[in-house]
């Protein structure tokens, strides 16, 4: 393989990999305040997805625009979950904080089922098969502006914990719970903000993933599972760290790609999660805990 | 003296009606007027698609059947691509009183399926799975209505020059790209055998293999651009085939033809839906429903009554072997005159059908369960529509090579 076709892989494999970086980024912030670990997580993602193609298809609305709406919906729904179900079990066993989210992945799995059927589902964007030559490398246009947009909406949430009176009350909770509550801040409310800044990430991370991936319900699963992988390697709560995670699960498979057999993808991002658990099991940003 | 023999004489009286109670259900079984056969199919999950298709064929049976003069009872499962669930479900339906199986379309499933099948003594008869192990590992209680992996792919390949021959277009390289899943690894495995024995006019510059589950085949393609083969030989699902095309049209990488030497995926509806025109063109060489059949004219009739929203020219395929599964079944019931298993089973393997649906000689089955008589046709997408292009006798178009550039199509 030529170089130009060897760096098209890599930029393919980047760009994937910080759309993906940017639906793990809502797992990593939901964990890293909340404490709980969302099993949801690909599944809302895939809702996310649905939310995008309605749009599109019934209002002709873009999916790149239609993030916005969909981030701001899927925002109330989270603070409306942590708020209704969640916070009666953030103190209860993990087993526990597993089930209850478990179950509510099959429901949400069994429901899109009825109503959209197994058919996969797709946006088709007048620019959908466009591309640029950058020289001999040729770029999927599409993909350079999801991975963009992802990039866009991660600085934002970035910008937001550092220089919002709201984030950095939400990086004190993650920080310090005991002293978040001493000096009066409400660890309740601050909680349902968190889940639901999670899962507007997800939100918006689903509308751009259907612009270069059709959807079906019975992605969701292997979604939540990427998410994982990703949070695990860049290192769980760490937002730095999922985005990270995302990269190198984006470039792994696309080297495995090329330079072992496309069908071993999959095998290579898990056998790089089985290293960074040996050698590094914070993940390569994760803090080591005390 | 007397009331010993007595004593015996109830004995055994009592013994024959508890065994004629016992044996009563089995009994009525035995007898049923109709056949009770379970339907297995993948109708959820990854090969959804094609399970829907195969299910559509089988709700327009019924009608077609009983015009046929056969009496067959349907119980319609959905086996969710899940092998695990299919081996629960062949359970289950038998179980529940299912006197024969028909399905799975998927090899994977089948072989789940045709254990329990082996175990219960039911007749599974296969509507559509090619692995070759499937009718070489000895099982007495299946038959398949299917071309092999090792069939498919020899067809395929004849045809590929034929078409070839025919249209003058020639290929001097190509690429092989396959799922690896059961068929895809079966089909890579019969490519393998019978690729060099072949005598082709091309040689294979890479076998490239995929994740059918993985979201895009980005990667894949480049790779295939690295070589920049004449043609494309592709075994697909659906959705794979959707990603396949649409990543080929965005690296605007433009083979002289991209053809299927016996798999499905570029003619399931979901493709013609996903890429409209961009679908047009691809090339698959299958076995095919023969529209000159009257079977296959009764089909169609009922399919249109029974799925009113679908095509059947783009069913046909799956609808068509499905039918022929259960009409397999139930003119062996027919002949058998029993549900019996093992019965049944005698008259399942000693089928011959001459009026059928799909293209080829009358269904048959030799030694190890196998039709070996199911012809091949090389059918191009032609509008968003199936057209059997060769052979001339059959041809319903004429085939259009190279395949036109991905731009400016309407």
């Amino acid at each position: 393989m030529t170089l130009p076709l060897v760096l098209e892989v890599l930029i393919q494999g980047m760009l994937t990999g910080l759309i993906y970086g940017l639906m793990a980024l809502g797992l990593s912030v939901i964990f890293g305040v909340v404490r709980v670990v969302n099993f949801a997580h690909g599944e809302f993602a895939v809702v996310g997805m649905y939310g995008a193609f309605i749009l599109f298809t019934t209002l002709k609305i873009d999916p790149f625009i239609a993030m916005a709406p969909l981030a701001a919906l899927f925002f109330v729904v989270g603070y409306g979950l942590q708020r209704s179900l969640v916070v009666h079990f953030i103190r209860r066993p993990d087993h526990e904080q597993f089930i209850l989210l478990v179950g509510l992945a099959i429901v949400m799995v069994n429901g899109l089922l009825m109503i959209f059927g197994p058919d996969a589902r797709h946006v088709d964007l007048p620019y959908s098969y466009d591309s640029w030559m950058l020289g001999p490398v040729l770029v999927d246009k599409v993909r350079a502006y999801a991975a963009l947009a992802a990039l866009g909406v991660a600085g934002a949430l970035f910008a937001f914990f550092r220089y919002t009176q709201t984030g950095l009350a939400i990086r004190a909770c993650a920080d310090n719970l005991t002293g978040a509550a001493v000096v009066g801040l409400d660890i309740d409310k601050l909680y349902a903000l968190t889940f639901g800044i999670g899962l507007a990430c997800v939100g918006a991370a689903g509308a751009l993933l259907v612009s270069i991936a059709d959807v079906t319900p019975m992605l969701a699963p292997a979604f939540t599972l990427l998410a994982f992988t990703i949070v695990i390697i860049g290192g769980l709560g760490s937002m730095g760290g999922a985005l990270l995670g995302g990269l190198v699960i984006g470039v792994a498979e696309a080297l495995a790609s090329i330079i072992i057999a496309p069908s071993m993808k999959t095998m290579v991002s898990f056998g790089l999660l089985v290293v960074i658990l040996a050698l590094r099991p914070q993940g390569l940003m994760g803090k080591r805990a005390a | 003296m007397s009331q010993i023999s007595r004593f015996a004489f109830d004995r055994r009286s009592l013994l024959g009606a508890a065994a004629s109670l016992l044996a009563a259900p089995a009994l009525v079984r035995a007898q049923a007027k109709a056949l009770k056969i379970a339907v297995l199919l993948p109708r959820s999950g990854l090969y959804a698609q094609a399970g829907q298709s195969c299910h559509r064929g089988a709700l327009a049976a019924p009608k077609v059947l009983a015009d046929l003069g056969y009496a067959v009872e349907l119980v319609h499962v959905d086996v969710e691509s899940n092998a695990d669930t299919a081996r629960t479900a062949a359970e289950k339906a038998i179980n529940e009183g299912a006197n024969c199986i028909v399905g799975a379309f998927d090899s994977g499933l089948t072989l789940a399926i045709a254990q329990v099948c082996e175990q219960r003594q039911v007749p599974l008869v296969i509507n559509i799975a090619a692995a070759p192990q499937i009718t070489e590992q000895g099982y007495k209680y299946l038959v398949r209505n299917f071309q092999t992996g090792g069939q498919l792919v020899t067809n395929g390949l004849r045809l590929i020059k034929e078409i070839s021959a025919a249209t003058k277009v020639d290929f001097k390289s190509a690429v092989f790209v396959h799922a690896n899943d059961t068929f895809g690894t079966a089909q890579r495995g019969a490519m393998d055998a019978i690729f060099p024995k072949a005598d082709m006019p091309f040689q294979i510059a890479e076998s490239i293999s995929y994740d059918p589950r993985a979201q895009d085949l980005s990667a894949e393609v480049t790779k295939m651009r690295g070589i920049n083969p004449d043609l494309v030989m592709v075994v697909t699902r659906a959705g794979d085939a959707i990603k396949l095309v649409r990543d080929m049209v965005r690296q605007r990488f433009e083979p002289k033809a991209i053809i299927s030497p016996g798999s499905p995926g570029l003619y399931d509806e979901e493709f013609y839906q996903a890429l409209g025109p961009l679908a047009d063109g691809m090339i698959f060489n299958l076995p095919w429903a023969n529209p000159k059949s009257p079977v296959t004219q009764a089909l169609e009739a009922s399919f249109k009554v029974a799925n009113p929203n679908n095509r059947f020219a783009v069913d046909s395929f799956n609808a068509g072997f499905t039918l022929e599964a259960l009409m397999i079944a139930a003119d062996a019931f027919k002949r058998a005159g029993t549900t019996n298993g093992p019965t049944l089973m005698e008259a399942v393997r000693a089928t011959k059908i001459d009026q059928h649906v799909m293209i080829g000689g009358p269904i048959a089955f030799d030694a190890k369960g196998q039709n070996t008589a199911i012809g091949t046709a090389v059918v191009q997408n032609q509008k968003q529509t199936p057209v059997v292009v060769y052979p001339a006798d059959v041809a319903a178009g004429a085939p259009a090579l190279p395949l036109a550039s991905w731009q400016g199509r309407k």
